[in-house]
């Protein structure tokens, strides 16, 4: 029986083995530390959309490194940040952007952080007001029933002024 | 009264939102290549090699491309229908063959029947990431113009043949080339 695990593994063997083999970008790949640095940045901020949450500068995943390659060879080719994200874009749509473009779609997204700010904001002011208006405030009266406690103890308060 | 309420409504609008989330598919991604002219891509055919399959081949008809490769498990289980549907003669089927070795894909299709027209053999994935191919399978309906109208992402199911391409390709048919 212990060989039905061992036979399974083996079995998975050959279909692991199937894939395509690409080799990844290597450092010797690059002309300059500009352009290393540049590609660098950039594949920062693209989405792998197969392992959705990493980045294509994160994933080893075989078409991460489609998408590097082709990256690498557009920066050669001399196109532009914006190009190659343009590229991405009309293919794989917003989603590959980490960072998602302010458009009709992304409105809401992009507000409710704002509105849920300006929102707290408000809260937190109407709160604050509401406290200043209520005299004598809850605090005072705390420290005169502090005071009296103390007096009946036979100890004398800042309070004990008043009452003279 | 009013008050004790606040942090309830708060609660059940964030478990709305949450719930509705349960049975959203995040690998369901629109393409934004629905809408649009077929890419640009030039392939050498998987039997031919002498041949080759490029844009020029499905224009001026209703076409089904198909995103698959012979490591692809999930491909297989779609290649049952496909096989079914081409029975009916209602829309050739063009094969994007993606990632694959050239002989474990013809092994393939000599094991499990070959329902494509041709096949485009794309061992490097160029004309994958022209087609914005994520995971196969992939299917596109593709119309007489030469613009994708549907995208199906993972394994086309009967339901989805009967209820959307189905009468989408009578549809597209019907529509002046």
């Amino acid at each position: 029986m212990r060989l039905l695990p061992v036979t399974l593994l083996l079995l998975w063997l050959p279909i692991a083995h199937a894939v395509v083999e690409n080799k990844d970008i290597m450092p010797s790949d690059f002309t300059s530390t500009e352009q290393k640095l540049r590609f660098k940045e950039l594949i920062k901020d693209l989405r792998c959309t197969v392992c959705q949450n990493q980045n294509l500068a994160d994933s080893h995943a075989s078409l991460a490194i489609d998408l590097r390659h082709q990256i690498l060879e557009m920066m050669q080719k001399g196109k532009s940040d914006q190009e190659i994200m343009d590229f991405l874009v009309a293919r794989y749509g917003d989603f590959v952007l980490y960072n998602p473009p302010f458009k009709q779609s992304t409105y809401l997204l992009w507000a409710i952080p704002f509105v849920a700010l300006f929102f707290a904001l408000w809260l937190l002011v109407r709160l604050i007001m509401k406290r200043q208006q209520q005299q004598p405030s809850p605090a005072g009266a705390n420290n005169q029933a502090l005071a009296d406690a103390l007096r009946n103890a036979g100890q004398s308060t800042p309070e004990d002024k008043h009452k003279k | 009264m009013k008050r004790t309420l606040i942090p309830l409504m708060v609660f059940v609008v964030l478990a709305g939102f949450l719930f509705a989330g349960l049975s959203l598919n995040p690998r369901n991604l629109p393409s934004p290549l629905v809408g649009k002219t077929i890419p640009q891509f030039h392939l050498t055919q998987l039997k031919n090699t002498e041949a080759s399959f490029s844009n020029a081949d499905l224009a001026g008809k209703v076409t089904l491309v198909n995103a698959w490769a012979s490591w692809c498990i999930t491909c297989r289980q779609e290649h049952e229908l496909l096989m079914t549907v081409i029975k009916k003669n209602e829309v050739p089927i063009y094969g994007i063959n993606y990632k694959d070795e050239r002989a474990d894909a013809m092994a393939y299709l000599q094991q499990l029947g070959d329902p494509y027209v041709m096949n485009g053999h794309d061992l490097n994935g160029r004309a994958g990431i022209e087609w914005g191919i994520i995971a196969t399978p992939e299917s596109f309906v593709v119309d007489k113009r030469g613009i994708i109208r549907y995208k199906v992402n993972g394994a086309i199911t009967i339901e989805t043949w009967t209820k959307t391409i189905e009468p989408l390709i009578a549809q597209l048919n019907k529509e002046p080339g």
